[in-house]
């Protein structure tokens, strides 16, 4: 162990190329999901914030806002549940606004989101025609006091302040009372409209077993809804699988990469090695102890591509270098993926174990002549 | 391994054939050398002779097709290759033709390598390669990378290497082949001093007959077979 350290502190230079490349494989691991993690929040958020213990929404919807309908009648079923102590409407609808001017070509892209209770974050209700815009939306030139003209009947909402944190489907919310919602949803959008009482789904906040209520309201409604956590509902969102699904593909690839790059770089080593493997088993290395060097070495090398991946990326997220890209940057992530490059790193190494092995220490005085 | 004697090496109608059928090549053919315990030995034969194939049998790099190698009292005849890999790091001392010392190690590093391998660590290592380094005249080139070294110097840190876990056998493969004749003078006295002076065994194998004047007793190997 003490010659691999030895090696790789008195001749770096042989191991500059493995840790540019690994270092390179490491950032992309790390942004790929600092992409997936910005990803999922901007779709997620808005769920996420919500304050309460579970999610209600119709049982034939598949969790979608825009399937779902909770009529008045079921919604006193829910509030009838054992355990249930609120309840409280919410809604999206997903509409074009036209920020300060009702003519404008551009859109700013909204969820405006109707609710009874407030979600982490997020105000009481405000007056009818006002709404609190999330951060995101300060991209769009929205500002306190600004009017954003919604939908194709350029509905006016004026923004009464801002809350941070609370996308929804890769879109800035704006977060308005219940009776907005639905009269903007009426306008805008008549084939969705909802009778009086109706919501897209309900927060529910219980008491006791949390984990009991999702199946206790779902009895009580007779199957009518479909409960969940309000994580799990947040993530079962429509698209959300798909998105982790797909980046979790090409972050399996991006570690097959650090694989090849760490099992070339050592397999080549070790062919360069291979005269003075031959000379140190002659005077008594075990090969044990000739492979764990080559897997320190690796995974030294690896650690070292990880921290320089992680400063930059650390670096690119707190100067914004990442610019508007949903880049979220989460110490778990970041964890995870230099655990990741690790065993990758040990896994590369294992493709020198035979090389390692079949070396002969009789190569050192040239064998049988 | 077994106890069987108490001499440094005894090969007794050793063979090692190299393939089968007709392809099969005899490179040693029953040999049979005693070497004392501060004997030394100098193995003469020209390229192809067999003389390496004796000396990586006599260190416990190859074993032998048939007949017995008994060194420092072990019999090594049958050893598996973890036995060979202890016998190797505890009983006998290579030096190599092309010296082979690892290159980003400094000298006394290069001592203390035997040791790491051994799993030992601490300071009586290292005050046995100072002393060894001492005694080879190279204490001012203790912390020296072997590109740092003549090819002199380089040729006694790594007979400094061989005796570093106190061997019962020191094998030399062309110990001079890489220096000019004058170096090679000294490095063979430094051979048969430090040899000597422990009261170790050593087996030199060498073609150049100017060389064999270190050694008490000269055998002569072709075509795979020994004669006194």
């Amino acid at each position: 162990m003490r010659l691999a350290l030895r090696e790789l502190r008195r001749q770096p230079g042989r191991f500059v190329v493995a840790t540019a490349l690994l270092t390179l494989v490491a950032l992309l691991l790390i942004f790929l999901g600092g992409l997936l993690d910005g990803l999922i929040r901007q779709s997620t958020a808005a769920i996420e914030a919500q304050r309460g213990d579970a999610l209600v929404f119709s049982s034939t919807a598949k969790v979608s806002f825009v399937r779902s309908r909770i009529t008045a009648d079921v919604r006193a079923r829910v509030d009838a549940a054992p355990g249930v102590t609120a309840t409280g409407g919410l809604g999206v609808a997903q509409l074009g606004g036209r920020v300060d001017d009702p003519n404008r070509k551009t859109l700013a892209s909204l969820a405006v989101f109707g609710y009874e209770l407030a979600p982490k974050g997020v105000p009481e209700p405000p007056p009818p025609g006002q709404g609190y815009a999330d951060d995101m939306l300060r991209d769009d030139g929205v500002k306190v006091g600004s009017t954003i003209y919604v939908g194709p009947a350029r509905q006016p909402l004026r923004v009464i302040g801002f809350v941070s944190g609370t996308p929804y489907a890769g879109q800035g919310t704006v977060w308005v009372a219940a009776d907005t919602w639905r009269s903007l949803l009426e306008a805008n959008r008549p084939g969705d409209r909802l009778g009086a009482g109706t919501f897209q789904a309900l927060v529910v906040r219980g008491t006791g077993d949390r984990s009991a209520l999702p199946a206790a309201i779902d009895a009580a409604t007779g199957g009518a809804t479909r409960t969940l956590g309000v994580d799990e509902a947040a993530f079962a969102q429509p698209g959300v699988k798909e998105q982790k699904g797909t980046f979790n593909q090409i972050i399996g690839v991006t570690v097959v990469i650090a694989i090849v790059v760490v099992a070339l770089f050592f397999a080549l080593l070790t062919v360069e090695r291979v005269g003075l493997y031959g000379v140190l088993k002659a005077v008594g290395a075990r090969s044990r102890t000739l492979f764990a060097g080559v897997v320190i070495q690796a995974v030294v090398v690896t650690a070292v591509a990880s921290a320089l991946a992680s400063v930059l990326a650390i670096a690119a997220s707190v100067t914004g270098a990442t610019g508007s890209l949903p880049f979220t940057l989460l110490p778990g992530r970041l964890v995870l993926s230099v655990a990741l490059l690790l065993v990758a790193a040990i896994v590369g190494c294992a493709f020198s174990l035979r090389r390692v092995l079949r070396v002969d220490p009789a190569s050192a005085i040239g064998g049988g002549a | 391994m077994t106890v069987l004697t108490d001499v440094a090496l005894d090969l007794a109608d050793v063979r090692k054939v190299y393939g089968s059928g007709e392809g099969e090549v005899v490179a040693l053919d029953h040999a049979t050398l005693s070497v004392g315990r501060d004997e030394i030995v100098a193995l003469l034969g020209p390229s192809g002779s067999g003389k390496t194939t004796l000396l990586s049998i006599a260190g416990g790099l190859l074993t032998p097709t048939s007949g017995r190698v008994v060194v420092g009292g072990q019999d090594i005849s049958q050893a598996s290759a973890r036995e060979l890999t202890e016998f190797r790091r505890t009983t006998v001392g290579f030096v190599f033709q092309s010296v082979n010392l690892v290159s980003f190690l400094t000298a006394r590093e290069n001592l203390l390598v035997v040791d790491e391998f051994g799993g030992r660590r601490g300071a009586a290592g290292r005050a046995r390669a100072d002393q060894l380094l001492g005694e080879l005249g190279l204490t001012h080139r203790a912390n020296n990378l072997p590109s740092q070294l003549s090819g002199g110097e380089r040729q006694r840190v790594a007979i400094g290497r061989a005796l570093m876990n106190s061997p019962k056998l020191v094998l030399f493969d062309e110990p001079t082949s890489a220096l000019d004749s004058k170096i090679g003078e000294q490095v063979m006295d430094l051979i048969r001093s430090e040899v000597k002076g422990r009261g170790t065994a050593g087996v030199i194998v060498t073609h150049d007959t100017r060389m064999t004047h270190v050694a008490d007793r000269t055998v002569h190997i072709s075509d795979g077979r020994l004669d006194a």
